[in-house]
């Protein structure tokens, strides 16, 4: 899984012994020429994420904190800097590498589910290996696969707007999931959720993170934050804090002390 | 794909417009392919390759002459411009004028026409009964005659006319042969009207003339014609002693050559109709490329969903370029479906004479589909080519 291209690898740097961060950023930076003024969106990022960890990014908007997510998830490109995605320079790779990147290696979760609509939960979650020349039948069994590891086993044939937004931000997680990517990115995930649905989503998260996906995890709400191993708050374009959160919340334990009303 | 049938309507508009477009051009293209198919034939009724010298000059001092004025035309003319001047393949002189024909109580007035035998070869005349007389015939004046379909249906509405004697003018006669029919002529006049004789028994019998009237010669391919013209008018003038400031005393055309242009001005008419037929398929042309863009502001956010999540902008372009294709090919098909069945109906209720052939219902399918690659291309290339952050956040 853990392919590195050999060519494109720079030295990496060691920071604590645990060997290549899969994500290492340094002195990044964004600039957008807004009409006159220049908008510095990003103004010297450096930071390393290991294999495993689950990261929560905090801060106001305007912070640049959807600007970094966007360039982690190699959508947008950094004004300058560098960034390292398993030791792999992404800013020297093509847009076909970088699509090849986003199928393979990256999954995204968005604030608005963001799932094609006339398309049933399958077809959705089936959707990225279109990309990754999948066949058929492969393609069946996994997206049923992935879709029974956020417990929607039995909504595989139903449409979007046939299921509620928790099962709908379910559905974009297993499509997140299919080709079991390297990091999952997740930009507001419980944005458009009530608190329920929110835990049950960081529930999801807690459960994958335990079988070593890196998550990382966009939120303005400090409370949905405590479930994540570590904590970077965004301000003004520089990461202000970076601390490890002592004793993450449990998804799961919190479930139980919540009222179950159902949809 | 999916999303054409869930845009059900707009695609069967779009659709509809370029079937209206296929459907017109094919018919278009038929109306004028039948044009040139009837000119042809035309043609081909006219003669084998056919010179045609007539008598009289085609004006003097501005006054245009009637050929029955000039008597400079002769046998030994005509055989020396066979003999002398290679080209040709066959020659008849001929003599025409007005008779009245008698059998029993039937009386019809027509035309005669003194010619040799090669004659019905040069015009393409054809027997329908009996035969056509001999070069022995000729040399002997014989009185026998030849009847097109008009004279025999007006002296022998009941009987076989062949071995039938019949009067023309003064002179008795026997009826050998009947000539299928040819119908109206391009211009109007009735082709069949009119006895065909020995030029001899025509010469001394009927008109009592030393001239021709006529010859006609039909060259060994057509390519021939311009050069044996050229040297037929040289020949002429020689053996007619005109001086070079004279004009011409007689009128050497190849009519084929003018039935050529009117076939040449015929296709270039299918080739103005077809033009703006394929305006009505630019038309549907646009529509398709103005829905793909109505579809792919649409479908912002999905472009954007389908780039975060690894499509290249291959992919996307592709993708939208497929739908464009897939539309145009389908409004290629039933165009060509629609356009055979209105050609059919314009034919069987106008009456419009509409050829279609299978390389005109080939080309306008895959025209179509070029249709559909042209104009799909700048919007496919345009969705291939939004920014995913921004895709994804439009609403």
């Amino acid at each position: 899984m853990a392919t590195v291209n050999s060519v494109t690898t720079t030295n990496p740097v060691e920071t604590d012994g645990r060997g290549v961060p899969l994500v290492e950023v340094h002195d990044l930076r964004k600039t957008y020429q807004l009409g006159e003024t220049e908008v510095h969106a990003l103004r010297g990022v450096s930071v390393s994420i290991h294999a495993g960890d689950f990261v929560a990014i905090m801060g106001a908007s305007g912070s640049g904190k959807s600007t970094f997510m966007n360039i982690l998830g190699c959508l947008d490109k950094p004004t300058s800097g560098r960034y390292l995605l398993e030791g792999v320079d992404v800013s020297r790779l093509t847009k076909k590498e970088l699509a090849r990147i986003r199928n393979q290696k990256i999954g995204f979760v968005f604030q608005g589910f963001n799932l094609l609509g006339r398309t049933t939960a399958l077809e959705n979650t089936e959707l990225p290996m279109l990309y990754s020349k999948t066949n058929k039948n492969d393609r069946d069994r996994r997206a049923r696969e992935a879709l029974a590891q956020v417990g929607l086993a039995d909504r595989a044939d139903h449409f979007p707007s046939q299921l509620s937004g928790g099962q709908q931000q379910r559905v974009a997680i297993a499509r997140a999931l299919v080709n079991q990517p390297r990091i999952l990115l997740a930009d507001e995930p419980t944005g458009n959720l009530d608190s329920r649905t929110s835990v049950e989503v960081m529930e999801i998260f807690q459960r994958l993170n335990l079988t070593g996906l890196t998550i990382i995890l966009v939120t303005h709400e400090p409370d949905i934050a405590q479930f994540a191993k570590r904590e970077i708050v965004f301000r003004d374009g520089q990461i202000r804090r970076d601390d490890v959160v002592k004793v993450p919340h449990m998804a799961s334990e919190v479930l139980k002390t919540m009222p179950t009303i159902r949809d | 794909m999916k999303s054409l049938r869930r845009n059900l309507i707009r695609t069967v508009l779009t659709i509809l417009g370029l079937v209206v477009g296929i459907a017109a051009f094919i018919c278009v293209v038929g109306v004028g392919k039948a044009g040139s198919a009837k000119v042809e034939k035309e043609l081909q009724k006219l003669g084998d390759n056919m010179i045609w010298i007539e008598a009289g000059s085609r004006a003097t001092n501005g006054v245009r002459f009637g050929t029955r004025e000039t008597k400079s035309l002769t046998v030994e003319d005509a055989r020396a411009i066979f003999a002398q001047i290679p080209g040709l393949k066959r020659m008849s002189p001929n003599v025409d004028g007005r008779v009245q024909v008698v059998y029993g109580t039937q009386n019809w007035n027509t035309t005669y026409r003194g010619v040799a035998p090669e004659y019905f070869d040069i015009r393409r005349w054809e027997i329908q009964t009996g035969t056509i007389f001999t070069h022995d015939d000729v040399e002997r004046d014989v009185p026998v005659c030849l009847l097109g379909q008009t004279v025999a249906d007006n002296l022998f509405p009941n009987e076989d006319p062949v071995g039938k004697s019949i009067r023309v003018q003064a002179m008795p006669c026997r009826v050998i042969g009947v000539f299928q029919p040819k119908g109206a002529s391009a211009s109007g006049w009735d082709q069949d009207d009119f006895v065909a004789m020995p030029y001899t028994t025509a010469m001394k019998r009927i008109g009592g003339t030393s001239w021709l009237d006529d010859i006609f010669f039909s060259g060994t391919s057509r390519s021939a014609i311009p050069i044996a013209t050229r040297q037929a008018v040289s020949l002429l003038r020689e053996r007619h002693h005109l001086h070079p400031e004279e004009p011409d005393d007689f009128n050497i055309r190849s009519p084929e050559d003018v039935i050529r242009m009117q076939l040449q001005s015929s296709e270039i008419f299918t080739m103005l109709l077809g033009t703006i037929a394929s305006l009505a398929l630019l038309v549907g042309g646009i529509g398709i490329m103005n829905i793909m863009l109505v579809s792919v502001t649409e479908r912002t956010r999905e472009i954007g969903i389908r780039l975060a999540i690894g499509a290249t902008e291959a992919d996307i372009q592709f993708q939208f370029l497929a739908e464009a294709v897939a539309i145009s090919i389908l409004g290629g098909l039933l165009g060509v479906i629609a356009g055979m069945g209105a050609s059919s109906l314009f034919q069987s209720t106008l009456q419009w004479d509409i050829k279609l052939t299978p390389q005109l219902l080939v080309f306008s399918g895959l025209f179509a589909a070029g249709i559909g690659i042209f104009f799909g291309y700048y919007p496919s290339r345009k969705a291939s080519q939004l920014n995913p952050i921004e895709a994804l956040r439009y609403e």
